[in-house]
């Protein structure tokens, strides 16, 4: 915002241009059209986007579902809150975007309960739309067009991020991932065939339909088209909400935000990874320092082992407990960073946390325990002199 | 319990649970209005809750706890969380945290003698941008200071006096009486 770059999401536009658009296409068009922007998916995981409404609009059954996903729990990350206090009425646009292209007929926005200060605007911009024939029945004289949508809270839970654990949680129960396959475009809410997608995407999905495949495809590389919102904070003097082509550097983003000084940039949140300043001429994008919008800043003078230390603490509370890579392997890693803040860890034993956290990234159920040892992982690599025979100050206290 | 209580609470889940259409996709709904009104979910709730749904009250119970924001234990009338995930943290939440504890008394995790306050930490509210990051029952506070402690606990504290009980929030919370002016609250930085 406010960069002077080509902005997708906050551009002024004629409202709902992409759903006037939508209802006088056939499925297989807009699904092309989603194809054709090279759109992926916004919430981290970066899988294409027309392509999961494909398997969803394949799938037979008379009972779909379209669920967007506003559990925004990654730390470091506020652009969906951002998006959904600014623009509540172009997601919900997408989403009614994708009910036509899959064919639902109902709709969730799973809103965190962190945010539940929104819900009182979301439920409002549903009923305007509502009463403006944008959501309902017969949605712009179509004939036939029904889309609901509701909003349900979470209730303080960061797996429900993860899209079935998500789904468990709409259902009435604990939160705890399933096994995939199946994906949920196939057995997805109460079995049916459900197409779950970050708030963003939704968003960039009824540009697409509205500006046209190519002007999206146009920004960025190849492998990962169009613009991103960066939430940006830590060590930097304009921290906030931006959007910026896919592809630029980490650096360029530093210059963006005023954080030239950093040492080092938490990509992706706490499952990403902590890029050093030797390696800032990375780029942000689906196949090099992947991020759903996460941009922690680090200044000069932060203690690495202190952020790691946080990071693996968030892990060890949000582990739902199921499977024992996760549940057991977090609560391990905390102790040995414990270990290496008091002075007391030796080569050997950091060799055998970086093993554990390697089986974790393997043997874990899902995108939670496969990712949590990331930060820890990158911080030993890149900082091993400054984590590594600290000060025994702490060795005092454990005796 | 008394049983004029009991039967109250009966008479008021059957009501929630019958608006939901007794399902038990409807389970968190449910939770989340029910403790809007009373504040947690007792034993008994549990019960009454999983009989409506037709499913093991262990089920309602196996809910409850898995969820941050769901009480199953009494707790005070105003529940602080304190953010304590990294950018809060780099921006010293630590000294808002023993501002918070001094000016209350208690420590984490406990509740004031009065049941006035319950101080909890809370994984990351999304507010990095604007940290450190307070929530009150539903209201997020930003950029709290430890000088800024005192006036959100009196701001607190005029409410209490004028409405002791949480099933009055949703009705302050719609006439805009929950919103101190003490810190900028949610101001998008853009």
């Amino acid at each position: 915002m406010g960069t002077g770059r080509e902005s997708i999401l906050f551009r002024e536009a004629e409202p709902d241009e992409g759903l006037r658009k939508a209802v006088g296409m056939t499925r297989l068009e807009i699904i092309s059209q989603v194809r054709e922007s090279g759109l992926r998916g916004r919430g981290g995981a970066g899988f294409p986007t027309g392509s999961k409404w494909n398997f969803a609009a394949l799938a037979q059954d008379p009972l779909k579902y379209v669920v967007c996903n506003a559990d925004e729990g990654e730390p470091g990350t506020f652009k969906d809150r951002v998006l959904l206090s600014e623009r509540a009425d172009l997601v919900l646009e997408g989403m009614t975007i994708a009910a036509r292209a899959i064919g639902a007929r109902e709709g969730f926005i799973y809103l965190r309960g962190e945010y539940e200060y929104l819900r009182g605007h979301l439920e409002a911009v549903i009923r305007r739309r509502g009463e403006a024939g944008l959501l309902g029945d017969d949605i712009l004289g179509t004939g036939g067009f029904t889309f609901r949508v509701a909003v349900r809270m979470g209730a303080g839970a960061y797996v429900c991020g993860e899209e079935t654990a998500l789904i468990e949680s709409l259902e009435g129960h604990r939160g705890e991932p399933r096994n995939r396959p199946p994906f949920p475009v196939n057995t997805g809410f109460l079995g049916h065939p459900t197409a779950v997608n970050n708030v963003e995407t939704f968003a960039l999905a009824a540009r697409v339909i509205a500006l046209g495949a190519e002007a999206f495809a146009r920004i960025g590389p190849a492998s990962s088209t169009g613009t991103k919102l960066f939430s940006v904070s830590g060590d930097c003097a304009r921290p906030g909400v931006y959007e910026l082509p896919m592809g630029l550097s980490i650096a360029e983003l530093l210059r963006e935000v005023g954080g030239e000084e950093a040492k080092a940039v938490q990509v992706g949140g706490a499952s990403g990874t902590c890029v050093p300043r030797a390696q800032f001429s990375r780029r942000l994008a689906f196949d090099d320092a992947s991020t759903g919008g996460s941009i922690i800043v680090f200044g000069p003078g932060r203690d690495m082992l202190r952020v790691a230390r946080n990071f693996m603490e968030f892990f060890d509370e949000e582990s739902c407990g199921q499977c024992t890579p996760c549940r057991q392997g977090n609560h391990v890693l905390l102790e040995g960073i414990r270990k290496l803040e008091a002075g007391v860890c030796s080569m050997a034993y950091l060799q055998e946390l970086r093993a554990l956290g390697e089986t974790m990234q393997l043997a874990s159920k899902c995108g939670l325990g496969q990712s949590s040892p990331n930060a820890f992982l990158s911080i030993v690599e890149h900082f091993k002199d400054e984590i590594l025979a600290r000060p025994a100050r702490v060795q005092a206290e454990l005796s | 319990m008394l049983v004029l209580e009991r039967e109250g609470l009966g008479r008021l889940i059957g009501e929630i649970c019958a608006r939901h259409g007794g399902r038990r996709q409807a389970l968190l709904p449910i939770l989340l209005e029910l403790q809007d009104a009373q504040g947690w979910i007792s034993a008994y709730a549990m019960q009454e809750v999983a009989r409506h749904l037709d499913i093991h009250p262990v089920e309602v119970y196996s809910v409850i706890t898995f969820y941050a924001f769901l009480n199953g234990e009494k707790k005070g009338r105003f529940v602080l969380r304190l953010c304590r995930t990294i950018t809060c943290d780099m921006r010293d939440k630590d000294r808002v945290a023993r501002q918070l504890e001094q000016e209350l008394g208690i420590a984490f995790g406990q509740t004031t003698p009065d049941g006035r306050f319950t101080l909890e930490w809370t994984n990351c509210l999304g507010m990095c941008d604007q940290g450190p990051a307070l929530m009150v029952n539903k209201q997020v506070f930003t950029q709290v200071a430890a000088e800024g402690v005192h006036e959100i606990l009196e701001a607190c504290r005029r409410i209490y006096a004028l409405y002791p009980e949480r099933s009055e929030d949703a009705a302050l919370a719609a006439a805009g009486a929950l919103r101190p002016a003490v810190a900028p609250v949610c101001a998008e930085v853009a």
